[in-house]
């Protein structure tokens, strides 16, 4: 049990190193945005996540509506409904509902991907020690951005906002290599989220709203045209 | 800015953060059949975030110049399966380096 644990924490250690810039740069952008220090750390803890919480920050300091906000964490969010339904059917058969909702929470794209690629099934404490790091890191980056916001040098902390695109291409790029279903829904996606932008008439649509259509579009383009086979994805 | 409305926008945040996570982990025991919504929840990460990096990556850095440099760099390394840590600290670095060349 401890041993699992342990192995756990081990495999995290890496995503918990990748969460230190991207984090780091959240809180710098959130207090530089005008929240408080502990409004940051605590949208980090409470949130753990990278894209919805970067969206949804932004839309809080543009002023949007409650409902634009949710709406859009939401559609960014819809992802990890996959990924959770796909570890349903790896988790040992006996782990209890309380333990389950504690799993869910750390689920992301890294700590899901790291866990797909384990032999076998995952066992909680593998799963506890897995989320541990990550969320540490997440919280820690965000703290030290939020704190060291003011003194670091300019350039040097506009240049860490690219930090979390990094990491998005990163996520990306590699499994769009080897399917070209996923490079086609990638470009598809890209396109109509640059036509909604820069289209003289569409461009007033705000950036919330922006990524819930290209995302229905993109989606709705790819399971319609590439509707993957149930004998393909019963291992992913 | 009011703390109110963004404590109060942060929460709803954070439960339709963790709604999709826990609620297959909570409630679901078997497997969706349907291939088309099988489909749509695979491609959901490739979408999203291909349609929040492009064209916002460019605006990242407050410098056109450097954001294309950045965004060049991250590219050839995740493209050659670098880490994250890698490819984000590698943009971060190229962006910051480039400053230099291209002043904002």
């Amino acid at each position: 049990m401890k041993k699992e644990f342990l192995y756990g924490l081990k495999r995290g250690f890496p995503i918990a190193l990748g969460y230190l810039p991207v984090s780091f740069t959240f809180g710098l952008l959130a207090v530089s945005g005008g929240l408080p220090i502990w409004m940051a750390i605590f949208i980090s803890m409470s949130n753990l996540t990278s894209a919805g919480q970067f969206a949804g920050t932004n839309l809080i300091l543009q002023g949007a509506g409650f409902l634009e906000i949710t709406l859009t964490t939401f559609i960014i969010n819809i992802r990890y409904m996959l990924m959770s339904l796909s570890l349903t059917q790896r988790l040992e058969k006996d782990m209890t509902f309380p333990k389950r909702l504690l799993i869910a929470f750390g689920v992301t794209d890294e700590t899901f991907t790291l866990a797909s690629m384990e032999q076998g099934k995952l066992s909680f404490p593998f799963l506890l020690g897995l989320i541990s790091g990550p969320m540490c890191g997440w919280s820690i980056g965000t703290a030290l951005g939020a704190f060291i916001c003011s003194s670091l040098p300019s350039n040097l902390s506009s240049a860490m906002g690219i930090a979390l695109y990094g990491m998005f291409i990163a996520i990306i790029l590699p499994p769009a290599k080897k399917s070209r279903p996923i490079t086609l829904i990638i470009i598809v996606s890209i396109v109509i989220a640059c036509t909604l932008r820069y289209l003289p008439f569409l461009s007033s649509i705000s950036s919330g709203f922006r990524i819930i259509i290209t995302t229905f579009i993109g989606e709705g383009f790819g399971a319609l045209l590439f509707p993957i086979e149930p004998a393909v994805t019963t291992n992913e | 800015m009011n703390m109110k409305h963004t404590f109060v926008a942060v929460l709803l945040m954070a439960l339709v953060t963790y709604l999709p996570r826990a609620l297959p982990l909570a409630v679901f025991r078997k497997e969706i059949k349907s291939k088309y919504i099988k489909s749509f929840l695979h491609y959901v990460p490739f979408a999203v975030l291909g349609a929040l990096t492009f064209p916002d990556i460019f605006y990242s850095t407050g410098t056109l110049a450097t954001a294309i440099c950045g965004t060049f760099i991250a590219l050839i390394l995740a493209y050659r399966e670098k880490s994250l840590v890698i490819v984000a600290l590698g943009a971060i670095l190229t962006v910051y380096a480039t400053g230099f060349i291209f002043p904002a």
